[in-house]
């Protein structure tokens, strides 16, 4: 097949970006999005241009790495899917795919389509763990009991790789969804009670110091999840977050 | 927004059960329209209530207002293509579009009925103003040459607070962190039947008016 690409070519941070117009033939309807960068790449490396930069990793959906805007959705096309796992049988002969990196003020771009996401590593290291003892006499996880429905809900809320496809597709970038997600896989646990309340307040305050924008519920982010985690998780964080907020000292 | 909205859907389901007495026609509406007037701009307990609503209209706005500047701050470069219609409802995408609309109408209603009874001209009948012959008027194209496009200006501001709520009232308890499997779709359910149900009755009232009076 052959497709038109529009590609987001910025030199670096805080410089001014602009779509690049690139025609691709020949194009297989069994690679991925990615496996189709990687041969525009290699096209532009021959003709002696700049590759595009963009970020990618495992290739496989589980580190949450490649990040990009393709078409007006994050991570493309398609439910429940990375852009690692994005087909190009999805797209149509002849069409032209638009490709911009994530846009929020709180994930500057690096360059070109790779974005620094930081930001979520800072949320994480300001509540996102568990003080527990792992100097020789650690308890076995499963010595402590866990209501099978606890457990199911925490591993859900646990499968957020961290991509960030929450911010991109958000018409406000707000990071509810990825901070509810991690404040919920722990709280949820008997090992991550002791710290709820001030997991949640830290978390969420690191949140606002990066400058995400606030949630409207419009829902789009758990539409647009790659791992399908749901909007409840926000509804247990404002509620956790509420409830800290009234009764700590 | 969550808070201040839902106490403002509570004054939206007063104000309406009061105004539905305009559908009772003759002296008897009148009389009954125009005391039911006097006793919710007299009664102590209602002008607490009332100062609520002023507070609660003004803190709604002025949060829109904090919290769509940070939004947009929250994205300083936009997409060159976005489809948000592929995963969120036009409603929900354009909750300050459609509240500036509501600003806007409000401002202008307050104008024709509000200021007239409490600071306008107004005729007194047996000791009680007649705010009900203002109504009436206001939408009667022999009277007022702009009742025709009053009511339909009345009906879009209604169909746009149909979209407001449409979202807005399932999305304040979810901010508030109601979110269950067994009330979440009651309250869904409940908000979409309120979204349909009370602009509805608010838009009869001008059509109904209108219709009679041309």
């Amino acid at each position: 097949m052959n497709i038109t690409l529009k590609v987001w070519r910025q030199k670096g941070p805080n410089q001014v970006g602009a779509m690049e117009t690139h025609k691709m033939t020949e194009v297989s309807g069994d690679m991925s999005f990615l496996e189709m960068m990687d041969v525009l790449n290699g096209n532009l490396i021959r003709e002696g241009k700049e590759p595009f930069a963009f970020d990618h990793d495992c290739r496989e959906g589980i580190c949450g790495s490649c990040s990009m805007f393709i078409n007006g959705e994050a991570h493309g096309p398609g439910r429940n899917v990375t852009t690692c796992q994005l087909h190009m049988r999805s797209f149509k002969d002849g069409e032209t795919i638009h490709v911009e990196p994530w846009r929020s003020a709180a994930f500057p771009v690096i360059k070109d389509l790779s974005v620094d996401r930081s930001s979520f590593d800072r949320i994480i290291q300001a509540g996102g763990y568990v003080s527990v003892n792992t100097s020789g006499e650690t308890i076995d996880a499963n010595a402590i009991p866990i209501p099978k429905h606890d457990a199911d809900q925490a591993f859900d809320a646990a499968t957020c790789i961290g991509c960030g496809a929450c911010v991109a597709t958000c018409k406000n970038s707000s990071a509810m969804l990825f901070v509810s997600a991690k404040v919920s896989q722990l709280s949820l646990l008997p090992q991550g009670k002791p710290e709820s309340k001030q997991r949640v307040i830290r978390m969420v305050d690191q949140m606002d110091l990066e400058g995400f924008g606030n949630c409207t519920n419009t829902g789009a982010c758990e539409v647009e999840c790659p791992k399908g985690i749901s909007i409840t998780n926000i509804a247990r964080m404002n509620r956790a977050f509420l409830s800290s907020n009234l009764t700590s000292k | 927004m969550a808070l201040t909205g839902l106490f403002l859907c509570l004054f939206l389901v007063g104000h309406l059960l009061g105004n539905l007495q305009l559908f009772v026609g003759g002296e008897e509406g009148r009389v009954a329209f125009n005391n039911y007037a006097q006793f919710m701009t007299t009664n102590p307990l209602v002008k607490v209530l009332s100062y609520l609503t002023y507070a609660g209209v003004l803190f709604h706005i002025v949060d829109g207002f904090v919290l769509t500047i940070q939004n947009r701050k929250a994205r300083p470069v936009k997409y060159v293509v976005e489809k948000g219609n592929l995963n969120s409802s036009w409603a929900s995408r354009n909750m300050a579009v459609l509240g500036t609309i509501l600003l806007v109408f409000l401002v202008s209603h307050m104008q024709s009925f509000w200021y007239v009874m409490h600071f306008g001209e107004i005729e007194i009948i047996d000791g009680v103003k007649d705010l009900h012959s203002v109504t009436m008027d206001f939408f009667n194209p022999a009277i007022n040459n702009l009742a025709a496009v009053m009511t339909g200006l009345y009906v879009f501001a209604m169909l746009s607070m149909s979209f407001h709520l449409n979202h807005g009232f399932q999305s304040a308890f979810q901010t508030m962190g109601v979110n269950h499997p067994k009330y979440t779709p009651v309250i869904n359910f409940v908000g979409k039947a309120f979204s349909i149900l009370i602009p509805a009755g608010f838009a009869s009232l001008p059509i109904y008016l209108f219709i009679i009076q041309s």
